[in-house]
């Protein structure tokens, strides 16, 4: 009975091998011309929530593009990996470009891993997009010729909220704790913080250095509570911001709380009635633009969610790297590096159009500060953002709020 | 003022320990009993939160802190018939593997039914705030946590040390071949060890969902912290003096009782695995 059982199996299995060894060939010879794109991005640990979100943005930005003919009459490829930790992206990355085909590297989120991946690029001498790592050192001393900067840098976070504190009288002559993810993108962020605070006599009391594993913010808390300052101020990233957020509201101490980077995964993951105060983004599904729009309708439509920043990025960047290769007619790193060096301009769905500074490869856009609506005014669980006005202003050069060249020098 | 500061920070520290004894009773019981190394207790702490979520949306957040315990540990008494149950004479590396790649499955389980965004979840507004008590700043939720969790501690050494129930665990965790030999069979009595402790953990993961952030890998995060407080003896006290060494502390800790003193600060001297 069982060596009956085992015949049928062997023999359907013959079977199978034998039409894949008849049906296959086509379909690879149908396929050899792909256009392949390595893509890394965290998808475990404390940004993997981010990354899903930039998973589905690219993958969205792959199907529309592979529906209108795909690039140069080629199919785009986009091949997503976890990028688990800066060593393992770097190894992956090499093996993307030297075994895999692919011809250019995008993604990232973790400005750790895009600086080893930055460094693979270079040795390669291939592209490496960089989405959504803001590091200001990443655009400064680790800069390099085949990476390009899609997020918005730290010091841009610090003075897109820096306006709005600013304009609330929150800044000169006032106390500040700051709470900072102690990795390379903290250490960056309360860099610019520090900038920012000695420019504007803002006076720094205390900062805390935060493990990027910490759950437990409850000894924070009463260290701030000690320390008394007029504003506690949150250089954190990833699960570490909504933790915070969650346990400052529970310990419900005074101090207005304020904060430099939150991506908005992080905030909708606090949950209502737990956030307060103001805070940057690069984007959000209310920015009021007819690109926007459309590309929030789809993607609800197709995922059943309204997208995260991190969708929003993957997706008007695999749409910026697409353009680059089809204007060029090339996938040639110097050819693509001309094209956006010269400053050509990409629809990123906001009112103003972004481009590519050339000496430090940094996409020049907007930002938008953001606070919390009033209770109950949310009409569901990703509604209780308030979107501010976007910065600069409509008569303001895109570069007032990022760092100069002798802020940040980059030599290439 | 240094000294309200130190002794406010040692009390913290208390009632997080005491929380975070709430998951490692269980794994250390499960150790005792059925000499299995569970390393897939911290996904039933995940899943304890995330049906504490699913609870809160229809009966509110009273409720879903009991039911949460009671749904998981249903599924307690089939992760013991099925698959614990044939590791408690089996080598313990075995049970380790097993369990692991359980809590790995669990994770990705969690993904595939609630995605990997972190799920929002928050606590009733009647709970939020401080408590002062003289100089000394509260959490009102910790506090109650605190209760509930003395409430639960005070229910399990009530079962083990005064019932009848008690007395067969105690003499099957000394000397399970006597315990048979005297014709009890300690089968059901490992189910229901297995249903205590999976239920506690994911009371834990309940109680904290409102406070942390709620995610597929929330389980992996709480399993390093329980087995911690486990070696260092049953009773966890993480300390949490300076908030930057307090991590770094629980370990320095760990290593020094696994040097001096294996069994733990508390631990008692179990024959079968000496």
């Amino acid at each position: 009975m069982i060596r009956h059982d085992r015949r049928r199996v062997l023999q359907a299995g013959a079977a199978i091998a034998g039409t894949c060894a008849l049906g296959f060939p086509t379909i690879a010879r149908g396929q050899a011309d792909k256009l392949k794109i390595g893509h890394l991005t965290p998808l475990t640990g404390f940004l993997g929530a981010l990354g899903e979100y930039a998973v589905l943005g690219i993958r969205m930005a792959e199907e529309e593009i592979n529906q209108s003919g795909g690039v140069m009459g080629r199919p785009l490829e986009v091949m997503s990996e976890d990028s688990i930790n800066p060593a393992t992206a770097a190894t992956k990355a090499q093996r993307m470009l030297e075994r895999d085909g692919a011809t250019v590297v995008m993604g990232e989120i973790n400005s750790a891993s895009a600086l080893t991946i930055s460094q693979v690029a270079d040795r390669n001498k291939r592209l490496f997009m960089s989405i959504g790592a803001r590091s200001d050192a990443l655009r400064g001393k680790s800069c390099n010729r085949y990476m390009f900067h899609v997020d918005i840098p730290n010091t841009v976070m610090v003075n897109a909220v820096g306006k709005a504190l600013l304009r609330d009288n929150m800044v000169k002559g006032k106390k500040f704790v700051t709470l900072t993810a102690d990795y390379v993108f903290g250490h960056d962020l309360l860099r610019a913080a520090k900038i920012f605070f000695a420019a504007n006599d803002g006076n720094l009391i205390d900062d805390e250095l935060v493990a990027t594993d910490v759950t437990d913010f409850s000894p924070y808390l009463l260290k701030i509570r000690q320390a008394k300052p007029d504003v506690v101020c949150s250089n954190l990233a990833g699960n570490q911001v909504t933790n915070l957020i969650k346990q400052y509201a529970e310990y419900g101490l005074p101090f207005p709380i304020v904060g430099f980077n939150l991506n908005t995964a992080d905030a909708w993951a606090a949950g209502e009635g737990n956030l307060s105060g103001t805070w940057p983004t690069v984007w959000h599904h209310d920015v009021d633009t007819p690109g926007s729009k459309t590309f929030v309708a789809a993607f609800i439509k197709k995922y059943g969610k309204p997208p995260e920043n991190h969708a929003w990025i993957e997706y008007v960047s695999l749409k910026i790297m697409a353009q680059a290769m089809s204007e060029t007619k090339s996938t040639d790193s110097e050819a693509l590096i001309a094209y956006f060096e010269k400053g050509a301009q990409f629809d990123i769905l906001k009112a103003r159009k972004g481009w590519f500074r050339s000496w430090d490869h940094q996409l020049m856009q907007e930002a938008y500060p953001f606070t919390v609506k009033p209770k109950g005014q949310a009409k569901n669980k990703w509604d209780f953002l308030a979107l501010g006005p976007a910065i600069p202003g409509a008569d303001e050069s895109l570069e007032v709020l990022a760092p100069t060249r002798e802020q940040n020098p980059c030599t290439m | 003022m240094e000294l309200t500061f130190l002794l406010e920070q040692v009390v913290n520290g208390l009632v997080l320990g005491g929380y975070y004894l709430l998951i490692a009773l269980g794994l250390s019981l499960i150790f005792s009993v059925g000499g299995i190394v569970n390393m897939a207790h911290g996904a039933f702490y995940a899943f304890g939160a995330y049906v504490s979520l699913e609870i809160t949306k229809y009966l509110g957040f009273g409720p879903a802190v009991i039911l949460s315990p009671i749904a998981v540990g249903a599924l307690g008494i089939l992760f013991e018939r099925f698959l614990l149950r044939r590791f408690y004479t089996a080598d313990p590396i075995l049970s380790l593997l097993v369990t692991f790649g359980l809590a790995m499955v669990a994770e990705q389980l969690i993904r595939i039914l609630w995605g990997a965004a972190p799920l929002p979840a928050s606590m009733p507004a009647s709970l939020k705030g401080p408590v002062m008590i003289g100089d000394f700043l509260f959490s009102r939720y910790r506090l109650l946590l605190l209760a509930v969790v003395a409430v639960v501690l005070a229910g399990i050494w009530f079962l083990l040390h005064k019932t009848s129930f008690g007395r067969v665990v105690r003499a099957g965790i000394q000397r399970p071949d006597m315990v048979a030999a005297l014709g009890i069979r300690l089968q059901p009595y490992m189910t229901t060890i297995v249903v205590l402790g999976v239920g506690m953990a994911a009371m834990g993961g309940a109680l904290f969902a409102p406070i942390a952030v709620v995610h597929p890998a929330m389980g992996a995060e709480i399993i390093t912290v329980a087995f911690v407080v486990v070696v260092i003896g049953g009773l966890g006290i993480t300390i949490h003096f300076l908030p930057a060494a307090g991590e770094a502390s629980m370990y320095v800790l760990m290593i020094l009782i696994l040097l001096f003193r294996p069994r733990g600060l508390l631990g008692e001297r179990i024959e079968k695995f000496e």
